[in-house]
């Protein structure tokens, strides 16, 4: 027994009981649930929202969202993994990012060809295009152009040494994107840099970069007096939107393939414009959005849907959901930090009598602080798909190493007199960890726990990167919209939760530390 | 310590004379050391052939200046040193031969500043080895009633105390109730009074000649401090750079120090008056 008295210990089991409630209230998946997902900027956030207010109408499934994943890559693992059933994508990225082919200058083909291969390699399902097209395309301010007379791609590589470009992180790798672009036109920037892509409209619209890339559908080019300019070597490929579908799923649910078929065609580009328009300037959030969008095409006729309330997440901020996210939040944090105890706690222990090994494992740990966070999920989701599983498994991670230094540093060198005083008394070695050494090293781990704490509260807003909610989502939606409001209704809560979780774990040490030492 | 060391020969013939000077009883001795050495990471030399025997019930006191290896010899006894060479003795039973577990618990133990454990009650931290033996909480609570009587703190006040709650003297006196607690025949202290104010450690001296009288113990006990040495010990025992100089009583001491490092250290120490 460590040397906590009973009601150390019933306090401990309580809050440990807590942990495991809000955890297991964090994932609440019935088989009758499909999960929508969608890409991390305006326009496939709507397009998912859109899908999945069409399916709630109009077929007897439970629609889970899972917005915002951070890219084509996550997406696509996602599908794959069967995390998420269905998510919109583009058929040039299919073919380009995913496929690896070499892009193709017509849109039959290219939708083709993907349809073909998807089928084949992962049994998913292209389903009928929605009607417009979002390719990648290459613009300047009005002012440039018509100052240096450019109108293509082949014209701004004569001057772009003389530029400064920013382009998306996507962008920036793909081989559709920019070495892509590089190779073709021969194009040599004075310099590039990666920018959100909300972020990079504004800089441009200020002056401080000339070139970025944008979307064909953007409302944004309007608003910032950007020129597109003209394709003329034919470079980008055809990127036409399409619901993209898990087989499995749409065997089981047929419903899917009819209800989706009704978008079909439904949207043009200049609808597509309009609506991201409403949503990039106006913040109008996606969810009323998507709701006009399908009462005007006439698919919620007879279906009981309701008006969406004014705001949901978008415009206004509810406090209902910022209290879910924030529910949610709390139970990622809380679960993966009760992991990281139940591991690292243990694990310092055993390495006390292992000195030699001790410096090596903990190096080791350490080193797992220093993968950047969106990397370290990346490589997760292949193993674990998205969701809360990986993003507990990423908290967890990245709270292993201040407790484990912790509580090895806290046991190794706990008061030396003492602990000779009960080695010379008679004290097994055990005796003298368990009775001596840890209760003397409470102070030192819960410091370790208190600042992983705060790093697992900080850093759970990721998880709305691979769909596990939490306060992330308004903050990156917010991002992505440049929307303040939104950033700061998650900001907020998020760092109110971090200073109450490190003042309830203050809290617990004072209850855990053993009396007699050092107030 | 840069010093004249002495003729090896004639140190040698004196610790050979101290043997000889050193009671031979026909009992077993409570500890012996036979011809010891003790070498630290294969560098220095602790401990150099040491041959030491306390009779039962005797006091005797380990001096030298620090690095002389007395606290060495004296950590041979409970196991918390093991020899490199020779070997060590308690009632005439070789200590390299039983568990060093509970032979510890059977064998007081009261170090520099006591070395309580902080997080535990001072009744607690009396009936620690009753504890491990599985004494019944009752018995450890009536031994603990005694024992703070015995050294002056009664349970009532004292025992729900903190050690940091004590003053540095009340402290060594736990530490001394907690290393007779299980009623051991033998006491081993490492400078027990070495962190007390002047006063304070004249008050446990003599609180420790009170209670070696009432005990009748073995006591083997490390100083640095020869005056105390003087006013506790049956036999004094002067080491120097591993090596045991000469054990005798304090009155064969003063009269022939036999040694001319043991002579300047009680001339230094006043207690030799040439």
């Amino acid at each position: 027994m460590v040397e906590v008295d009973r009601r150390r210990l019933r306090a401990t089991a309580a809050a440990l009981a807590t942990t495991i409630c809000l955890f297991a209230a964090a994932v609440p998946l019935s088989a009758e649930t499909i999960v929508v997902g969608s890409k991390n900027f305006a326009e496939s956030r709507f397009l998912g929202e859109t899908f999945a207010q069409l399916l709630e109408a109009r077929t007897d499934l439970e629609v889970e969202r899972s917005l915002g994943l951070a890219g084509t890559e996550f997406c696509f693992e996602a599908l794959r993994t069967g995390a998420i059933d269905i998510y919109p994508e583009y058929t040039g990225t299919g073919l380009v990012t995913i496929l690896r082919r070499e892009p193709l200058t017509s849109s039959p083909e290219a939708l083709r060809a993907v349809r073909s291969e998807f089928l084949e390699r992962w049994n998913q399902h292209w389903l009928g295009p929605l009607g417009f097209e979002n390719a990648y395309e290459i613009a300047i301010p009005r002012s440039l152009a018509e100052e240096r007379g450019i109108r293509t791609i082949s014209e701004l590589s004569l001057i772009a040494p003389e530029l400064r470009a920013s382009f998306g992180y996507e962008f920036l790798e793909r081989p559709d994107g920019l070495p892509g672009l590089e190779e073709t036109y021969g194009l040599r920037f004075k310099s590039v840099q990666g920018m959100q892509e909300a972020l990079k409209y504004q800089a441009a619209g200020a002056g401080q970069i000339d070139v970025l890339d944008v979307y064909t559908t953007d409302g944004r080019l309007l608003v910032n007096d950007l020129v597109v300019l003209e394709d003329d070597r034919d470079f980008f490929p055809p990127y036409e939107a399409v619901p993209l579908v898990n087989g499995e799923t749409l065997a089981e649910h047929p419903e899917i393939g009819t209800t989706l078929a009704l978008l079909a065609g439904a949207l043009d580009g200049e609808t597509m414009r309009q609506i991201n328009l409403r949503l990039q300037e106006a913040k109008e959030s996606e969810i009323v959005v998507a709701h006009d969008l399908l009462r005007s095409l006439g698919l919620l006729e007879g279906t009981g849907a309701v008006e969406p309330g004014p705001g949901g997440l978008g415009g206004g901020i509810e406090i209902g959901a910022i209290l879910r996210l924030t529910l949610e939040h709390l139970a990622l944090s809380i679960g993966a930090l009760a992991l990281g105890v139940l591991i690292a706690v243990p694990l310092g222990l055993a390495l006390v009598s292992r000195r030699r090994a001790a410096e090596g494992v903990i190096r080791v740990v350490g080193i797992s602080q220093t993968i950047p966070s969106l990397a370290l999920l990346g490589f997760l989701i292949p193993l674990l798909g998205v969701g809360v599983l990986p993003t507990i498994v990423a908290l967890w991670l990245y709270s292993l190493f201040p407790i484990l230094r912790n509580t090895y540093s806290g046991v190794r060198d706990a008061d030396s007199q003492a602990v000779q005083a009960a080695t010379a008394l008679g004290m097994t070695e055990s005796q003298v960890l368990r009775r001596v050494r840890l209760p003397l090293a409470v102070p030192t781990i819960m410091a370790g726990v208190r600042t992983a704490g705060v790093i697992t509260v900080g850093t759970a807003t990721l998880a709305a990167f691979i769909g596990a909610g939490g306060l992330g989502e308004p903050i990156i939606a917010g991002v992505q919209l440049l929307d303040t409001r939104r950033i700061l209704s998650g900001a907020i809560p998020a760092a109110l939760l971090a200073l109450g979780v490190d003042a309830t774990l203050g809290l617990l040490e004072r209850v855990l530390k053993p009396r007699g030492l050092e107030a | 310590m840069s010093r004249n060391l002495p003729d090896r020969g004639a140190e040698t013939n004196l610790r050979r004379d101290s043997a000889v000077s050193s009671p031979t009883t026909s009992a077993v001795p409570a500890l012996e050391a036979r011809e010891v050495s003790k070498t630290f990471a294969g560098e220095v030399r602790a401990l150099d052939r040491v041959s030491l025997t306390v009779a039962k019930s005797e006091t005797v006191v380990l001096v030298g200046e620090s690095g002389c290896g007395k606290t060495t010899l004296l950590r041979l006894f409970n196991h918390l040193e093991t020899p490199t060479e020779g070997r060590v003795f308690l009632h005439g039973k070789p200590i390299d031969e039983s568990d060093p577990i509970p032979l510890r618990r059977h064998l007081g133990y009261v170090q520099q500043e006591g070395g309580l454990l902080p997080h535990w009650t001072v009744q607690r931290n009396v009936t620690l080895v009753p504890n491990l033996l599985g004494w019944s909480a009752e018995r450890c609570r009536s031994r603990a009633t005694e024992l703070l009587g015995l050294v002056g703190l009664p349970i009532a006040e004292y025992g729900a105390r903190y050690p940091r709650e004590l003053s540095g003297g009340q402290r060594q006196r736990v530490a001394f109730a907690r290393a007779v607690a299980a009623d051991p025949e033998v006491i081993l202290l490492d400078e027990p009074f070495g962190a007390l104010d002047a006063l304070t450690r004249l008050e446990l001296q003599n609180e420790f000649l009170r209670l070696k009288g009432e005990l009748e113990k073995t006591f083997l006990l490390v100083t640095h401090d020869l005056t105390e040495a003087f006013r506790l010990a049956d036999r004094i025992a002067v080491m120097r750079g591993g090596e045991l100089l000469r054990i005798a009583t304090g009155e064969e001491l003063r009269e022939h120090p036999g040694d001319p490092y043991v002579e300047r250290l009680l001339t230094l120490a006043g207690v030799f008056h040439g």
